[in-house]
């Protein structure tokens, strides 16, 4: 954790803090994040919902692949120095996916009488294809 | 159709409460295994009284102690089956821990046509305050709806 710590208290603008990669997302993992996160929404994990609603299957719940990217970033900063964490759904999230979480600083920042940082965020699956774009900004103390 | 005239709709507000055991059900789901959000020793040694949540989780409160989650879709006629999720932000201004009961109040902020009227833009802004009264955080998501 020292290291990390070191590189999320004085880092340098293009630096990478964030660096995870998630197993592929299956239908139970599906069917367990519907009840864990009360998102009941049928279409990700009911076929014939899915398939009236004008899709070939179910898909990822946007929130589960979102769930990911704030662990990758909670693992690389303590969460009590998040301040914001925001993301845009580029691209539904397919069965099978694997999930890398990236973060690289962008800018250095001094807000609500802190040094802070904004980290561009993106999540991509196995083809590299971004699924998710979005940044944080975190204090560096 | 949603139009202009559902800007500014309020909803009923929802409070929830912070489980440490539900709270561990979505842990194990996503494979999240940072100490921090399980154990009340390693979260003080991070600053907190108790296990915080992890950053996505308000989300899933709100929906967790909905006694009608898709009210706001409803209200506004729209078929579960037509929203993609568009955006999503969160903006931390107090920790939430394990033991806290919050309060969500949305608020519809804005409808926007796309692609000549293929899809509808939603923005929902949330505040969300704690037992005390304190505001912890704001969300705010933006809900895609297919028209065609």
């Amino acid at each position: 954790m020292t290291e990390t710590m070191d590189m999320t208290t004085s880092p340098a603008v293009g630096d990478r803090i964030v660096h995870e990669r998630f197993p592929a997302i299956n239908r139970h993992r599906l069917a367990l994040y519907c009840g864990a996160s009360g998102d009941h929404n049928p279409i990700h994990v009911d076929i014939d919902f899915a398939k009236a609603s004008g899709f070939p299957d179910v898909f990822t719940h946007g929130m589960l692949v979102m769930g990911y990217l704030g662990q990758a970033l909670s693992d690389a900063v303590p969460p009590n120095r998040i301040r914001s964490f925001s993301t845009r759904f580029a691209a539904i999230t397919q069965l099978g996916a694997e999930i890398t979480c990236e973060g690289q600083v962008t800018e250095l920042i001094e807000a609500g009488g802190e040094r802070r940082a904004r980290l561009a965020l993106t999540a991509r699956d196995q083809t590299g294809e971004i699924k998710l774009a979005g940044e944080a900004i975190v204090a560096l103390s | 159709m949603v139009d202009q005239s559902a800007v500014g709709r309020r909803f009923t507000p929802v409070t929830a409460h912070v489980e440490a055991g539900r709270l561990r059900y979505f842990l194990d789901t996503l494979g999240e295994t940072n100490p921090v959000y399980r154990d009340t020793a390693a979260a003080k040694a991070e600053g907190f009284a108790a296990p915080p949540i992890p950053p996505t989780y308000l989300f899933c409160l709100e929906m967790l102690d909905n006694e009608k989650p898709f009210e706001f879709l409803e209200a506004l006629e729209i078929d579960l089956g037509r929203v993609l999720h568009g955006e999503q932000s969160f903006t931390y201004h107090a920790p939430v821990m394990v033991g806290d009961s919050l309060t969500f109040s949305p608020q519809v902020t804005s409808v926007t046509d796309k692609k000549g009227g293929a899809m509808t833009l939603i923005g929902v802004e949330t505040t969300v305050t704690n037992q005390h009264g304190v505001h912890v955080a704001d969300t705010t998501r933006t809900i895609v709806v297919r028209n065609g």
